[in-house]
């Protein structure tokens, strides 16, 4: 009885630590949406045309680079982590640029987890809408890059589906900025970071509420992106 | 042309931040989870930083890995607890010089149950002997980290050869010391914990201190700064004036300060005679 | 720009085109002139589609030659086809014309004024901003329909442009089909409709099984077919 009225207790000043816009609550979630967010844009600035190209260009060995990249798409975080942090390690062949243990190093390790999810999905997608639209771009005399274009934004609705996918898992992961990043406190530390280090030190409560905050950050984020679409279908159907 | 205006400020974002990484007011200082996960940093960085200007980015690993990342370049200076592990660093060439910094004890976490019958005592080799001969569950850190290397040394001393004797009872779970506790809280086990991760540890269920106040349970921290001459990288007259401050009158009096519920986790004892 | 050279007579000389070891069209040699509507007919599976196809360009025969005005290679810039289930981009009605209008090089500064020029003509004006997936089937036609005009094309092909629509938009459709002959357009069409071939057409070619079985002027071919294939066609027998 009493151990459940602690527990409680500690829970609910854990809440008010959360709700009272704590400086360093603020920050952490401020660096993970930046993070998984700038990952995300720089692997849909990638990831888009490469996929489109791959759906649109037939070449031989393309299906081991299809399978390949669908593989990808579950790349164990902690094993991207580990390669980009012996990359960017002072004694790795990137170590010049002095970038391990940065926010920047953060954004290009999730940047890799996320490329294979937009690229495989926009493969997909653009294939499926090049079956239905190849005659009638054909006849019109649409170019490769035209092509491309046309079929990346008529099929814009599944890729917001496909870049709700990668933010997501770059929201959601922590093995690929525990490494690269750190867990510096003040300047690496992340939301899913600091969920896995108040767990170790048995602020379970804490950890949990955190937990709760993540969750919902992503769920904003789809339903704005729900709102988007939403009201763009309307207007072009 | 947008992509492309794009892609050069993406390109001038990283760099900015990547410079902003290699600032001369900044060290990065790789040290182990226990000193972490006991609040100490969160009390005399602060301090350090309002006397220097320097911020101290600490990243946390075990013992172990800290080393390893140091060996690499990847940190300025180094504070774990492991002294044998430490000697070899500074043999192969990586370190300049090692201090003492502070001490804290290691304290035998058990089950209120107490399956191996220890009771409440300070005899640590007595209460490992038991816990093998009875089989009562342990959990043991199994990350090469300064904890366990305790742990390991303390087991010779006790006499056991935890190599042969190990079997399900003794569960290795290559984790930190709060993992460890909280495994060690949810299967009600022993394990070996430094005093100052084990304070502030909320998540405690059945688990009391079994066995404390051992001299052999007396464990010991060092500071070393990464060998500029191995990396030309290394941040070295920050870094050493970080290690200056950590042994000075001023960074061992901030050291002993910190407290935890009027508990002080860590005592002081740099050597104060240094030509 | 317009091309110096015109795609007409379209001629095919002994084609023939196949998938495998089928025969989908069988030796044809015609030639389609300029003027009047021209109309492919013949029962279903009797190679209208592909013949439509091969004027186009978009496929190449596997003997024989197809050749626009002479040449053997020309740019499909001067023609233009109707799919029978036209696919609409997702925009609107208004940004499918404009499509078509950037795609044929038409300059950004006129693209509005031709786009609302293109629609009124098929009668689409008040529906500029919908959706054009949320058409009804008649008006995707005619919004396809203004799309191929936007080309401006010397031959506009359509492949069975009103068998899915009820007959006032059957109408509206035929009536835009003929301003368009009218203004120079040289049209060919594929129909089943005999009614449409009555309506439309000056010369008709008909197809059985990949042959042209009977090439003739509108009027004779209706009242004194003279083939069996043909005679049984027009009394509404199903021809195998």
């Amino acid at each position: 009885m009493c151990k459940g009225v602690a527990a409680m207790s500690e829970t609910l000043s854990a809440w008010q630590l959360i709700t009272s816009g704590d400086a360093t609550l603020f920050s952490i979630v401020r660096l993970s949406l930046a993070v998984s967010l700038t990952a995300s844009a720089i692997a849909v600035i990638v990831g888009l045309p490469l996929g489109a190209l791959l759906a649109l260009t037939r070449f031989p060995g393309r299906w081991v680079i299809i399978v390949i990249l669908n593989g990808f798409m579950g790349l164990p975080p902690v094993v991207v982590g580990l390669t980009v942090y012996l990359l960017l390690s002072r004694s790795g062949p990137l170590g010049e640029l002095g970038l391990l243990f940065t926010p920047s190093a953060m954004v290009i390790a999730q940047s890799l987890l996320v490329l294979p999810i937009i690229a495989a999905l926009t493969r997909q997608t653009i294939e499926d809408l090049w079956l239905e639209y190849r005659e009638e771009l054909t006849a019109i005399g649409v170019g490769p890059i035209g092509r491309i274009a046309t079929l990346l934004w008529d099929g814009r609705f599944s890729l917001v589906t496909a870049l709700l996918a990668g933010f997501g898992r770059a929201a959601a992961e922590v093995g690929t900025v525990m490494i690269v990043g750190g867990n510096i406190d003040g300047f690496t530390r992340t939301m899913t970071t600091t969920i896995a280090l108040e767990t170790s030190k048995g602020n379970l409560p804490l950890a949990m509420g955190l937990g709760v905050i993540l969750i919902a950050l992503i769920l904003m984020v789809n339903a704005a992106a729900w709102g988007v679409r939403f009201w763009s279908e309307r207007r072009a159907g | 042309m947008l992509i492309r205006r794009m892609f050069s400020a993406l390109a001038v974002l990283l760099m900015l931040a990547g410079a902003a990484a290699a600032q001369d007011q900044s060290i990065v200082v790789a040290s182990t989870t226990s000193t972490q996960d006991s609040g100490l940093f969160d009390h005399i960085l602060p301090l350090f930083k309002e006397k220097t200007g320097i911020d101290v980015k600490v990243v946390a690993q075990g013992t172990g890995q800290a080393l390893d990342t140091a060996r690499r370049g990847d940190a300025d200076v180094v504070f774990v607890h492991a002294k044998d592990q430490e000697e070899k660093f500074l043999q192969e060439g990586f370190g300049v010089e090692r201090f003492d910094v502070m001490y804290n004890d290691f304290v035998l976490i058990g089950p209120k149950s107490d399956p191996a019958g220890i009771g409440k005592g300070d005899d640590i080799a007595a209460a490992l002997v038991a816990i093998a001969t009875k089989k009562a569950p342990f959990v043991s850190r199994g990350d090469k980290s300064g904890t366990h290397s305790a742990e390991l040394k303390l087991w010779d001393v006790a006499g056991v050869d935890i190599e042969t004797a190990k079997g399900p009872w003794y569960k290795e779970i290559g984790q930190g010391m709060g993992a460890a506790l909280n495994t060690a809280s949810a299967m009600d086990a022993y394990v070996l914990s430094d005093r100052g991760t084990w304070l502030s540890f909320k998540n405690r269920g059945n688990l009391d201190i079994a066995v404390e106040g051992d001299k052999r349970l007396f464990n010991q921290y060092g500071v070393m700064l990464v060998n500029p001459e191995k990396h030309p990288s290394v941040n070295a007259e920050a870094g050493q004036r970080f290690i200056d401050w950590l042994i000075s009158p001023e960074g061992q009096k901030a050291i002993g300060d910190y407290k935890i519920d009027g508990q002080q986790l860590f005592f002081p004892n740099a050597s104060q005679d240094r030509s | 720009m317009r091309a110096a050279s015109s795609d007409l007579p379209l001629v095919f000389d002994d084609v023939s085109l196949m998938a495998g070891d089928t025969i989908i069209l069988d030796r044809i040699s015609l030639a389609i002139t300029p003027g009047a509507p021209t109309l492919i007919v013949g029962p279903n599976g009797s190679g209208k589609t592909s013949l439509l196809r091969l004027c186009m360009g978009l496929a190449a025969p596997s003997k024989g030659t197809v050749s626009w005005g002479g040449r053997t290679h020309s740019p499909g810039t001067r023609r233009a086809i109707l799919f029978q289930k036209p696919v609409m981009l997702r925009r609107s009605a208004a940004a499918n014309v404009a499509y078509g209008l950037a795609q044929a090089g038409c300059p950004r500064s006129l693209r509005a004024r031709r786009t609302e020029e293109l629609l009124d003509r098929v009668g689409l004006l008040p529906l500029a901003s919908r959706p054009a997936r949320r058409l009804s089937g008649g008006e995707q036609q005619r919004l396809a329909l203004a799309r191929a005009l936007a080309r401006d094309p010397e031959i506009l092909l359509l492949d069975e442009p009103t068998a899915s629509l009820d007959p006032s938009a059957t109408r509206f459709v035929e009536e835009i089909i003929l301003a368009a002959a009218q203004s120079g357009t040289k049209i060919v069409m594929s129909s089943h409709d005999l009614g449409q071939v009555r309506r439309l057409a000056r010369d008709v070619f008909f197809l059985v099984r990949g042959r042209v079985c009977e090439h003739a002027d509108a009027a004779r071919f209706l009242d004194h077919p003279s083939t069996p294939e043909a005679a049984a066609f027009v009394r509404g027998e199903l021809v195998l």
